[in-house]
């Protein structure tokens, strides 16, 4: 039973977590002469207070979904990706060439492949930094940062030129957006909301996932060469080759969340100029939402949801109670902050509960009556 | 228009304006440098950038006093280190992600105080150019080098400066092996978290004055985000460095040498599209580092919190 | 770990507490009147006012991709909004709330169906990537008047405005001004990114140069980024090298490029908002943009029952846009002469820019 409860506490660490963060926030709220309750109020409303904020909340947490996945793959071959911006980019532009290229192709042909070019556009936008990486001993946060960078150039180039939407290239206003894609290759959408197909594709994924890293050779090797990289050689895993596996396949998901993101919400590939214009900051926040999903796919479904509700939320609370967005940036550090560093009490219960049990099993249990914790593990 | 480019008049003005855009990104990679050698990532180097950035203008504007808003910047960089080393230290907490948690409140904060307190957007007369007798007159390299302000003279200053204490001092010593093995460190009696509050201090501190080092010095004016990616840009040059200071001082130069290469480009009307030539500092960087392949391995313990094994 | 979830459960409970004991519901945002917060569920639209009769205040909300103080295209709309508010008789009568930061595309679309649901009168969307979301969004909203810019795109949708600034215009003038004020014979632009409004600026202030003297050399730097001050003040910096006496720029970074151009006692046009207060001794002229005209315009039609498929332009022929010259800095009477000329040859159309 109290091993039960501790589970729970573990589980909703992340959650107790946000709430000591939004904590924080209404004192700031305060400050700006704001109530506090009526702000959460309305940020709850905006995540979870209708069908459409429940939609809302869905729309913005799949490409965080799909992102987290990536890092889930990444992180447990100790690799640091934080190129998901760049890569959901690229992933996004060749999907929408797919899309603006073949319009003869029936529908679900085209959605297929221009999926599968999101994941081949992330997948070489990432397994650049990996082969960097593993052949030239380029560090990977140097290289995913500035591949980032090219990648923001490269679409501005792209969409304000070879790319441009044939009506844009007329008009004096040169909007830097592709054209719309053919109503054929939408992904089909819950009307009235704009929940989209990307959200069920996202959550499947999950479930692969999980059977990859944990069913598969391919996971096995990731995550041993993550644990230990020397042990993993000294078995014949060749390590260099499942670094890049991990980059790549890290890169592969930002890059699906990119062509999932044209495909279902937008459908054009459309930005400001800006460095997340168009991705929304989802490389990054996706990296929070692995996080708080505790590295593990299946996790990080129920974490980009309430990441993604936080998020939702946090916009609709500035527009109720008008308080400057500048604040909702400031919260969202804040949650990362206190969910990161909650962590510790995840490890040091997690230890105590090892020590524990290793107390039970030595042979002195019997003249310490008050070890008994009655946990199994 | 090419050889337009070779001219002396643009290969002056391409090296001034890089010495200029490296400062910021000196003060910073050399404060990651300190905070990487022993062990610790930081990625919020941004945020305190722009906190610092803010603090430095708001004192400087309200005050009149450059160096009170030197000071603000210097204060509010320790302080968000301080954070956190707390976080990284006490706290384990995943260093990378704190690190962007950081970065975040940074932003959000600077923009919200800006807003609060100064709602539009003013100038301030910034640190000025201090002109060295006699080596500021030299025709060409006086222009490049000797003709800046004050603030960048420090930023150069600083590289031998780090260099020296962590290389040739105790404290230099004791960081150093804090990060390459901090269980071998504890055991001889360094304090592993002691040396990384100072470290992650200092690098807060650093970020700060590189912040200063835009709005009251370089640029003379604050906007929001106006650093956009500078801190990050900071941190990936301390690997290219390779964890040195003089490295570093290699890949700030290098980054900001294309960079105006790059705008003087534009400027003679070489025909290349300004997006593609907006790239070619970030190519170049990674370029140069394949070519120049390294096996200088990072400091082992880099990224992993520090726990005392029973 | 236990002493540190007391200090949080009590943290959390005190600021609950206090937070109850407080004063209810008051934002502080200069002169904004904060919108009914305790309606967040769908409220019914409200009919239209006509403006005049200020029974119902009329609401508006505007959506905008940078901050409202940038001194630059947000501020422009923020600062034309402001003086509709005092036309009006104050935030009573004309209630206005705004998102700003927005350059998300998926955010603002999130944030233009909040507001058209909460029964916003007039939903302006400020920025030209935001069209493609008005598109989706306007046709479930009937009641509700939709605009935006920069464009002249309606969708053909009876209840989307669409606005646009001739910056053109504007940078032509300020083109044959800077060309009759270059010594030097070299003028330097710094830009964002070339697309929109920018690029329209950019090419009318090129060919009002090549008009005065096509012996002048002008450099065009976009610089790749909206935000990156350092690099418009370098970007400056090798004009200022390259032999330019005479600057101009667009988007909020140009702050940095003004700075450099004081520095080296350059000349400086600026565009979007009046960028004098940065640099007194060197601003020239600014094109401000004044939406107002549009605006104005819309809110009539609105009070007739129109709520949209109509575009403005905000041009110098209406207004929309001003030259607004530096009172300190002296023009010769030439050359002032020659200012009002093109901006009336623009106004009566006998002067034709052409763009590439």
């Amino acid at each position: 039973m109290r091993s039960r409860l501790s589970s729970l506490f573990d589980a909703l660490l992340p959650v107790l977590a946000t709430l000591a963060a939004l904590a924080v926030g209404a004192v700031m709220l305060l400050f700006l002469k704001v109530n506090p309750i009526e702000a959460y109020a309305a940020l709850w409303d905006g995540a979870f207070g209708s069908t459409n904020a429940l939609a809302e909340t869905l729309v913005k947490a799949t490409p965080l979904l799909l992102v987290a996945l990536g890092i889930c793959i990444s992180f447990r071959g100790d690799v640091i990706n934080i190129g998901g911006e760049g890569q959901m980019i690229i992933g996004a532009v060749l999907a929408t060439w797919v899309g603006l290229t073949f319009t003869t192709l029936p529908g679900w042909l085209v959605i297929t492949l221009a999926m599968l070019a999101g994941f081949l556009g992330g997948a070489v936008w990432g397994g650049i930094p990996g082969m960097l990486k593993a052949y030239f001993n380029v560090n990977e946060i140097l290289s995913t940062v500035m591949m980032n960078a090219i990648a923001v150039q490269l679409m501005n180039f792209l969409l304000r030129g070879p790319m441009i939407d044939p009506s844009q290239a007329e008009l004096a206003s040169k909007i830097p957006q592709t054209a719309r894609l053919l109503d054929e290759f939408h992904l089909a959408r819950l009307a009235p909301t704009r929940l989209h197909l990307g959200a069920l594709i996202a959550v499947v994924l999950a479930i692969l996932v999980y059977i990859l890293l944990w069913r598969t050779t391919l996971g096995y090797r990731i995550r041993a060469v993550g644990q230990n990289p020397n042990a993993s050689r000294y078995a014949g895993i060749k390590v260099p080759r499942y670094v890049v596996m991990a980059l790549l396949l890290s890169g592969a998901f930002a890059g699906l969340a990119g062509a999932v993101q044209v495909y279902g919400v937008n459908y054009r590939m459309i930005t400001d100029g800006s460095s997340s214009g168009f991705t929304g900051s989802a490389g990054f926040n996706g990296i929070v939402a692995a996080l708080f999903g505790q590295l593990h796919p299946l996790w990080s479904i129920p974490a980009s949801i309430l990441f993604g509700a936080l998020l939702v939320g946090a916009n609709t609370m500035q527009r109720a109670v008008q308080v400057p967005s500048a604040l909702i940036t400031v919260l969202n550090g804040l949650v990362v902050v206190f969910v990161v560093s909650s962590e510790i009490w995840r490890h040091r219960r997690q230890r105590r509960r090892l020590a524990a049990a290793k107390e039970d099993e030595s042979p002195s249990k019997q003249n310490q009556p008050q070890v008994q914790t009655g946990e199994a593990k | 228009m090419i050889n337009e480019l070779f001219s002396i008049t643009v290969l002056i003005g391409i090296l001034a304006s890089g010495i200029r855009l490296a400062t910021p990104y000196l003060y910073a990679a050399i404060g990651e440098t300190f905070s990487q050698k022993s062990g610790v990532l930081n990625l919020g180097v941004e945020g305190q950038m722009l906190l610092g950035c803010f603090a430095a203008f708001y004192v400087a504007l309200t005050t009149g006093n450059l160096w009170l808003g030197l000071l603000a910047a210097m204060i509010v960089g320790a302080l968000m280190g301080l954070a956190m080393a707390y976080v990284t230290v006490n706290l384990q907490a995943q260093q990378g992600i704190s690190g962007i948690g950081f970065y975040l409140f940074g932003l959000g904060m600077s923009e919200l105080l800006f807003q609060r307190l100064m709602g539009t957007v003013e100038t301030v007369k910034g640190f000025p150019k201090v002109y060295i007798p006699g080596l500021s007159d030299i025709p060409g390299i006086g222009e490049i080098f000797f003709s800046q302000n004050i603030l960048v003279y420090g930023a150069y200053l600083l590289v031998p400066l780090a260099w020296f204490v962590l290389n040739k001092t105790t404290l230099g010593l004791k960081i150093r092996s804090v990060g390459e093995n901090p269980d071998a460190a504890d055991s001889l009696g360094v304090s592993v978290a002691r040396v990384r509050y100072f470290t992650i201090i200092l690098g807060g501190t650093l970020s700060g004055i590189a912040g200063a080092s835009l709005s009251i010095a370089l640029l003379n004016v604050f906007q929001q985000n106006m650093t956009s990616g500078l801190g990050f840009i900071a941190v990936a040059l301390v690997y290219f460095g390779a964890w040195s200071p003089l490295g570093v001082l290699g890949g700030a130069l290098l980054f900001s040498m294309v960079n105006s290469l790059q705008l003087w480009i534009q400027v003679l009307g070489i025909p290349i599209p300004s997006d593609i030539a907006v790239m070619m500092p970030y190519i170049l960087t990674i370029l140069v580092l394949i070519a120049t392949v390294s096996r200088v391995r990072a400091p082992s313990a880099l990224t992993k919190p520090f726990e005392r094994e029973n | 770990m236990k002493k540190f979830a007391w200090i949080l459960t009590f943290v959390l409970a005190l600021s609950l507490i206090v937070s109850a004991c407080g004063t209810p519901a008051a934002t502080e945002a200069p002169v904004v009147e904060e919108a009914p917060a305790a309606e967040v569920t769908e409220a019914p639209v409200a009919a239209t006012e006509p403006p005049a009769a200020p029974a119902e205040p009329f609401r508006v909300a505007v959506v905008m991709p940078s901050a409202i103080n940038d001194l630059a295209f947000s501020q422009s709309m923020y600062d034309a909004l402001m003086r509709i508010q005092e036309e009006m008789g104050g935030p009573e009568a004309f209630e206005i709330v705004y998102s700003e930061n927005m350059f998300v595309v998926d955010d603002a679309a999130a944030a233009l169906r909040d507001y058209a649901s909460q029964g916003y009168d007039l939903v302006i969307g400020h920025g030209s990537q935001y069209g493609t979301s008005l598109q989706e969004i306007a046709p479930d909203f009937p009641e509700t008047s939709f605009a935006w810019g920069t464009t002249a795109e309606t969708f053909g949708q009876p209840n989307i405005f669409a606005y646009e600034a001739a910056s053109q215009e504007g940078g032509y003038v300020n083109g044959v001004l800077a060309a009759s004020l270059s010594t030097s014979k070299v003028i330097g632009i710094v830009g964002p990114i070339e697309v929109g409004d920018a690029k329209l600026y950019v090419d009318g202030f090129k060919a009002g140069v090549a008009a005065t003297d096509p012996s002048i050399t002008v450099n065009v730097n976009y610089i790749g980024s909206f935000s990156d001050v350092a690099l418009a003040s370098e970007a400056a910096s090798t004009h200022l090298s390259a032999g330019a006496d005479v600057l101009t720029g667009t988007a909020q970074m140009v702050v940095g490029a003004i700075g450099k151009a004081e520095e080296s006692n350059a000349l400086w046009f600026g565009t979007q908002s009046n960028q004098t207060s940065l640099a007194p001794s060197i601003v020239v002229a600014s094109q401000v943009y004044h939406w107002e005209v549009a605006l104005r315009e819309m809110l009539t039609l609105i009070g007739e029952g129109t709520l949209g498929g109509q575009s403005f332009k905000a041009d110098l022929a209406n207004g929309g846009e001003v030259i607004e010259f530096n009172p300190d800095y002296t023009l010769s009477d030439d050359v002032k002469a020659l200012a009002d000329s093109t901006i009336q040859g623009i106004v009566d159309g006998s002067i034709t820019i052409t763009l590439p």
